[in-house]
């Protein structure tokens, strides 16, 4: 199937989310949409599956101009999409998830037959393995990806949208999507492939086309090399790597030993992790999101609210069992791995949330009131030195891009004497300028001396950062390996497979 | 390496997860201790206990049963111990528990009206009939609350819905003296307050807790001023609607027990079988419950298969206006014959209580608000016989009861992920 956009625009008040971009998928054809987070990818192909009206501008299938007034359209005209953030109801069986919208009915009731029937055939005939019968609640991220598939697929989509497919998936997971893109594509869908990661759309695309804020900045083969698509996609040369002095490390500085935790109801969340980060050094955590690299970051800072067995010090110093409060004061930074929730209070301005972990303590306030002098002079030079772009010390945080914010948390957490930091996803929807800064700031933190553990589900980060990388998996740590370690060997790892 | 003769993840410790004993059972378990001890403790020795199974004019009357006291007390207390203690070995093999908590429930009931009505008389089949159509209005209200609560709208204004049903029933059916028309009349009350429910959360996305709130309070003025203007003055015309009497069903009305409580009712309770059976098969087998439910959970999901969520949404607050109001006509021209202020004192919120201890299921519900129903009518009944325990503690019951569930004393309680959260549009 066809699909032509013609100078789509999309404002959302004076903002230009799309402009006039043009684009041409061809039949059988996989076209990478290639850009930042927030570029607009996302916002283009809401448009194009109708969750969204262009302000201006003409979509054709198969050369027959559409008007979306919604989802049920773009289906009807065979546009499917699996987003981002799968739209699957999750204490549904994956049969009623794919049938909902479109349901079999006999009589006046549901055939849920028909709808496991047709499960089965589209399964079988891409070669997508699911139950038609298991809650979509009890199935990992992989497999709720299939039924998404599955699901555009059974209503006959001749073009597939994938938003960012990969975000949530294991090395070999991603594989095996792209192997289902390829056989899709031999079977006539054309897909359009939304992503930021360099790798994947070199080894999916066909062609990729690249947008940055809003519009279309060009064409590249995947044949170009990283560089050269990273610096279509940010708008100037970027450095891939990390500038990395080799590691000294020096004593350890926090030790983890036999640390288990269970949760509420008494599940077993991390299981018996033993681990240290020597001070100078930097230990990246890897996994799947979702193998208790969360739980693990929340028991390092004593927020963690299930049972917690064993113990970590930090120079000596017992941490389990302290509060979050006691913890942050004896020397460790946390980054949290969501910013907007754990990491800001968005209403409050720049300046307050620089100061949030401070501002009880001299010189930022004296007898219980605050000194705004003092605060405002702080806030100034943190902003200078972190190179946070904002409208102004005093504009609330929510107005600022993800990078902007991170640089925030980061500031803040670093304008303390640190002895540990520990960094959750550190550049999780930042753009490729901010990530570049909050990498060197990680590394320089390393060379002051202090123990840096990153948790991270992005391969590349965990390479370009770490001295030591340990894997975990389902709560416990499989592997600790160095950093020259291949990548298929680092993806099996991630999946549980273990070489002893 | 190689992936084909790799240990799989059964190289991880693997612990044997036992499936943790459920609070419920551990509950019942304690309660039926508490039984055994209480009330065979406490029933003095010597004096019989009469349960009468027939209210007297059936044609086949089974006859009194009449026990010692102090052994009934203890020996239905055991009986429901075992029946928690086999729950709990249920439990263990992941069978369903309802059987054994059923089982559970009528013992202990037995064994304490075994102690509670020692040395006297109670009659079960009054007792149990009494309980339904004290629980009536508790289904209807509870149906709303699931009709609203599945598509994502918390219906707080279930009270004022119940109200407004009431008194258009009342007002019409005086009006036309006939209670039938009344009974047409009830939902549109009901509707009234539902569309506005509807308008102000879906559209203007107004808090629906405050917005509940609120509307009750609309209910209870608008309904109150009527009745002060012009009710009260004209009794004659204004508020004496005929009310239906009860409609025996044949053969059914003469099982003994089960005949006169659930066969020989008005209509009203009728309709209720049948909007609870009805409510139940289409949420859970048809396309239309497909989709509420999907609504409810993850409106985006909905809207991008194309189903239009606001519309779904305004569709079931009406309709559940609908079925509450229906409910409020119970009071009117099925119970009291007339309309009183405040006439429904409180009896709204006790079925948002059911809903959410019988877990947003019709079925569920339908036995919280009858297990409701029997709390009140039981504290009634014990206040004529005269016990020991204050009549205001039996009052609590349903509220204790949903205030345990709540905080997952009985187990799991979830409502719909997206209960109560504005579907807007980005």
């Amino acid at each position: 199937m066809k699909l032509e956009l013609r100078n789509i625009t999309k404002k959302f008040g004076d903002f230009a989310a799309n402009e006039d971009i043009s684009l041409i998928v061809n039949p059988g054809e996989i076209v990478a949409l290639l850009g930042e987070n927030g570029a607009g990818k996302s916002t283009l192909m809401n448009v194009v599956y109708g969750l969204l009206q262009p302000t201006s501008g003409e979509i054709f299938v198969n050369d027959v101009q559409e008007d979306f007034e919604g989802p049920g359209d773009a289906m009807t005209a065979g546009i499917g999409m699996v987003h981002q953030h799968f739209m699957l109801v999750p204490p549904f069986t994956v049969a009623e998830n794919v049938m909902l919208g479109h349901e079999h009915t006999k009589g006046a009731f549901l055939d849920l037959d028909a709808a496991r029937s047709e499960v089965r055939r589209v399964s079988e005939a891409y070669n997508l393995q699911v139950d038609p019968d298991a809650l979509v609640e009890d199935l990992p991220v992989g497999v709720q990806q299939r039924v998404e598939i599955i699901k555009a697929l059974v209503r006959d989509a001749g073009v597939l949208i994938l938003d960012e497919p990969t975000a949530v998936l294991t090395p070999q997971e991603t594989d095996e999507l792209l192997g289902i893109m390829r056989d899709l594509k031999a079977k006539g869908t054309s897909i359009v492939f939304i992503s930021h990661k360099l790798r994947e759309v070199q080894a999916a695309a066909d062609r990729i086309v690249v947008i940055r804020r809003g519009r279309v900045v060009g064409e590249a083969s995947p044949e170009a090399t990283k560089a050269e698509l990273a610096g279509m996609m940010v708008g100037r040369e970027v450095s891939l790597t990390v500038e990395k002095p080799p590691g000294n490390p020096g004593e350890p500085v926090l030790q983890v030993s036999d640390l288990s935790a269970a949760d509420l109801e008494g599940r077993p969340i991390l299981r018996d992790l033993n681990f240290e980060v020597r001070a100078g050094e930097i230990l990246g955590v890897a996994g799947v999101q979702g193998n208790g690299q969360t739980e693990l970051a929340e028991v390092l800072t004593g927020l963690y609210e299930g049972e917690v067995t064993g113990s970590i010090t930090m120079d000596g110093k017992e941490l389990t069992g302290r509060t979050p409060r006691e913890i942050l004061d004896g020397g460790l930074g946390y980054v949290p791995e969501d910013r907007e929730h754990d990491g800001l209070i968005s209403s409050f301005t720049v300046t307050e949330n620089l100061v949030l972990d401070q501002f009880g303590n001299a010189p930022y306030s004296s007898g219980g009131v605050l000194k705004s002098a003092v605060i405002d002079k702080r806030a100034d030079e943190l902003i200078e030195e972190f190179d946070v772009r904002t409208q102004g010390a005093a504009a609330p945080v929510s107005s600022l891009s993800g990078g902007n914010k991170q640089k925030v948390v980061m500031a803040r957490e670093m304008s303390r004497e640190l002895r540990v930091l520990v960094a959750s996803q550190p550049t999780r929807g930042v753009d490729v300028g901010s990530i570049e800064f909050l990498h060197k700031r990680i590394v320089s933190e390393r060379e002051r001396g202090a123990a840096v553990l990153i948790i991270s589900s992005e391969l590349d980060e965990i390479y370009a950062l770490s001295d030591r990388i340990a894997v975990m998996y389902r709560g416990a740590i499989i592997g600790v390996v160095g950093p020259d370690t291949s990548r298929d060997e680092m993806g099996l790892l991630m999946a549980g497979v273990t070489n002893d | 390496m190689s992936v084909a003769e790799a240990p799989a993840p059964e190289a991880l410790p693997e612990v044997h997860i036992v499936p943790p004993t459920p609070r419920l059972v551990k509950v019942l378990i304690g309660l039926g201790i508490f039984a055994v001890v209480v009330f065979g403790f406490f029933t003095p020795s010597g004096e019989d206990v009469t349960f009468q199974l027939a209210l007297g004019e059936e044609a086949l009357a089974l006859p009194d049963l009449t026990l010692p006291a102090k052994i009934s007390a203890i020996a239905f207390s055991a009986i429901a111990l075992l029946a928690a203690v086999g729950g709990l070995f249920a439990a263990r093999k992941e069978r369903a528990l309802w059987p054994y908590s059923t089982v559970f429930g009528i013992f202990f009931v037995l064994g304490f009206l075994s102690w509670a009505v020692a040395g006297s008389t109670i009659n079960l089949v009054g007792l149990l009939q009494g309980s339904l159509l004290l629980a009536v209005p508790l289904v209807f209200g509870a149906m709303s609350g699931i009709l609203c609560e599945r598509a994502g709208v918390i219906n707080i204004a279930i009270e004022g819905q119940l109200l407004t049903g009431a008194f258009m029933a009342a007002v019409v059916a005086s009006l036309t003296q006939n209670a039938y028309l009344g009974l047409i009349a009830a939902p549109l009350g009901g509707l009234f307050i539902g569309l506005l429910l509807a308008v102000f959360a879906i559209k203007y996305w107004v808090d629906q807790v405050i917005l509940g709130v609120v509307l009750n309070v609309l209910a209870v003025g608008l309904t109150s001023f009527f009745y002060g203007r012009l009710l009260a003055p004209n009794q004659e015309t204004w508020n004496s609607p005929p009310t239906f009497s009860p409609i025996a069903i044949p053969v059914l009305s003469d099982i003994p027990i089960v005949g006169p409580i659930l066969f020989n009712q008005n209509i009203v309770v009728y309709l209720m079988y049948i909007i609870v059976i009805v409510i139940n098969v289409a949420l859970f087998r048809t396309k239309w419950g497909l989709r509420v439910r999907a609504v409810g959970e993850h409106p985006q999901a909905a809207d991008t298969v194309g189903i239009k969520v606001n519309s779904v949404r305004f569709r079931n607050v009406l309709l559940g206006g609908l079925v509450a109001g229906l409910g409020g006509a119970f009071f009117t021209v099925a119970s009291v014959g007339a309309f009183g202020k405040e006439m429904t004192a409180g009896k709204g919120f006790i079925a948002l209580a059911a809903v959410i201890f019988g877990r947003w299921k019709p079925m569920g519900a339908l036995a919280a608000a009858l297990f409701f129903g029997f709390a009140d009518n039981l504290q009634s009944v014990l206040s004529i016989i005269g016990t020991p325990i204050p009549s205001e503690f039996m009052l609590m019951t349903p509220y204790l009861a949903t205030l345990l569930a709540v905080a997952g004393l009985v187990g799991k309680v979830r409502a719909p992920a997206a209960d109560g959260i504005p579907y807007k549009k980005s």
